[in-house]
């Protein structure tokens, strides 16, 4: 935005309206454009920020209302805040509070189908990963996630004595990303082989970067890429 | 006491990764007691193919064909999910005819994932005929597709804000004539397998998951309805207009085989019952809401879930502004399911694993992702 008005400017003012604009050259050309010269960068950027400038970050609304606020005097500073983007609620927390969270969740609300455990990758940050809980009441009909961020070589605790489904699916986030979970009862690969080198869903992971080494051992052929 | 006969202790034996009942290349692990099974291990992974790793290295568009290739017996399903969960993060809704259309098509896709199910199991317990019939029905509905978008089986039939392709001349007639069709051979199924003594002896009271159960292991569709309880997302969460849609969720007490295949049947006349007051609702109208070419969805995160065939089928994507997906995870509902198949084993014959893996309805394209 701060760009534009420059070279616009900067060029003889009857000229500037001539060779770009679709929609403003109607308003601009009757009304004399050599004459008004802040008429000229007005009329610019007003259709132009309207549709193709997203913000930089996440247009979050905070979460309010009865959950929350319960949450809020259980686990107090744990919980870093409550948020929600296109209607769907989600909460951050510590990554020690995240399995109490669930429990508490189950137990006192109802949350008692976890949905789905992931995580997302962002070698840029101290704590690269974020483990990501989808939680489904079916007595409340409300779908909220709890997410938690995890530092490289952190071990976050287990949801399987919470949730039995955790098992298989906290299995592919360690296979996937490497995050090993405390007190899991059987922490290992669950879709890559057990001698694969690395962990594939990581961003420094490259998609052309597969353990050679194990290709060529096992499947005895050059993997073409 | 007699003495033992033979003594035997615990064995281990490998079923799969090929055999024909596992529905591809499922590898179970059985640890036996003579023919008890005291416990399984599945292995997966065989169809590995890193869809998700995929999907972070197309753009948003590109990415649409490939989650056809997850569950393939149920591709439209796929593709909707996926429509749905973009269409969330551009804040953009299909235009009302191409709901419809969506519709129809996922339900029809439902009734041929629903006979492609019955047909291998009925085949798995030892009922040979059924497969014939069921995909002789199944090939009507690959006709549709084949007419409407070209393919049969993987059909990227959807796109990104509604649909590429209008319907074809004659597209409302041949849906009708197929339900009609259906209906009668519904029953003919009925009449071959329900009361069928070997068919009742195979699958009732085995592989029994009770509602707890179900809940505990995140297990969902036909197998929760056949645990008694009434939840579908197209009634708990509607998307693509279900809410307007008249129809019944079949449900069952006992929680075993048995049900399952009650319900997945009766699912299939609920089926038929969408399909037809969809087609009553075709309007003309544009098929496709202003998406821009380039797809660049605003920083943010989405998770989207639709009731495929198979159970909650979910995507969660998480966007960073560019025109491909920071992250895209797909929640497959064959692959939670299947988890549960150790604890419906436990203490029942090695001949049972068979019907529970079949009762389970596992693709594993979507196991293994």
């Amino acid at each position: 935005m701060a760009d534009d008005p420059k070279p616009e400017g900067t060029p003889t003012p009857e000229s500037a309206p001539a060779p770009k604009p679709e929609a403003p050259p109607a308003e601009a050309k009757p009304e004399a454009a050599p004459a008004e010269k802040p008429a000229a960068p007005a009329a610019k950027p007003a259709p132009k920020p309207a549709a193709p400038k997203p913000p930089p970050v996440m247009e979050t609304e905070p979460w309010e209302g009865e959950l929350p606020d319960a949450l809020k005097a259980e686990f107090g500073e744990q919980i870093t805040g409550f948020l929600t983007y296109v209607g769907q609620s989600f909460l951050t927390a510590q990554v020690g509070a995240a399995v109490p969270i669930i429990q508490y969740l189950k137990h006192e609300w109802g949350f008692d189908y976890l949905v789905d455990v992931t995580a997302t990758d962002d070698p840029a940050k101290p704590e690269r990963f974020e483990l990501v809980y989808i939680l489904y009441s079916f007595s409340r009909n409300e779908r909220i996630r709890v997410k938690a961020r995890v530092k490289e070589g952190d071990k976050p605790p287990s949801a399987v004595p919470v949730h039995t489904t955790a098992d298989w699916l906290e299995r592919e986030v360690f296979d996937m990303f490497g995050i090993e979970f405390e007190g899991h009862p059987n922490m290992k690969r669950i879709l890559m082989p057990d001698e694969w080198q690395g962990h594939p869903l990581r961003k420094d992971y490259s998609i052309l970067g597969m353990d050679q080494k194990w290709v060529q051992d096992n499947l005895g052929i050059e993997s073409g890429q | 006491m007699p003495e033992t006969f033979l003594d035997s202790t615990e064995l281990v034996l490998n079923m799969g990764p090929q055999h024909p009942s596992t529905h591809g290349v499922l590898r179970v692990i059985l640890k036996l007691d003579g023919e008890k099974v005291m416990g399984t291990e599945c292995v997966i992974g065989y169809l590995h193919r890193g869809v998700e790793k995929i999907g972070e290295n197309r753009t948003y568009a590109m990415f649409n064909p490939y989650v056809d290739r997850m569950d393939y017996v149920a591709a439209v399903s796929n593709g909707l999910g996926y429509c749905l969960a973009v269409e969330q993060l551009l804040k953009v809704e299909a235009p009302p005819r191409a709901q419809v259309v969506r519709v129809i098509l996922t339900e029809l896709n439902r009734i041929a994932s629903h006979l492609l199910w019955l047909g291998t199991h009925a085949l798995d317990v030892g009922a040979l005929t059924p497969l014939f019939y069921c995909m002789r029905e199944r090939e009507d509905v690959m006709n549709i597709y084949e007419k409407y978008c070209g393919a049969r089986l993987t059909t990227h039939a959807f796109r990104i804000g509604g649909l590429i392709y209008e319907t074809y001349q004659g597209f409302e007639q041949e849906c009708l004539e197929f339900c009609d069709k259906l209906l009668p051979r519904i029953d003919e199924y009925e009449e071959l397998l329900t009361a069928n003594r070997i068919w009742q002896k195979r699958l009732v009271n085995v592989g029994v998951l009770t509602a707890e159960e179900c809940k505990d292991y995140g297990v969902t569709g036909p197998m929760l309805r056949a645990a008694g309880v009434k939840w579908d997302l197209r009634k708990a969460q509607p998307y693509s207009g279900y809410e307007t849609y008249d129809f019944d969720l079949p449900t069952r007490t006992n929680a075993d085989s048995f049900d399952r295949y009650i319900v997945r049947l009766e699912e299939m006349r609920q089926s038929v019952r969408i399909i037809r007051q969809g087609v009553g609702r075709l309007e003309v109208g544009p098929v496709m809401a202003k998406v821009p070419k380039v797809i660049k969805p605003p920083i943010g995160e989405a998770y989207v879930s639709i009731e495929a065939p198979k159970g909650e089928l979910g995507y969660y994507i998480v966007s960073d502004g560019s025109t491909q997906p920071y992250r895209v995870r797909v929640r497959p509902p064959s692959f939670v399911n299947l988890q549960s198949l150790d604890k419906m084993c436990r203490g029942g014959l090695v001949a049972d694993v068979v019907a529970i893996i079949g009762t389970i309805d596992i693709v594993l394209g979507e196991v293994d992702r």
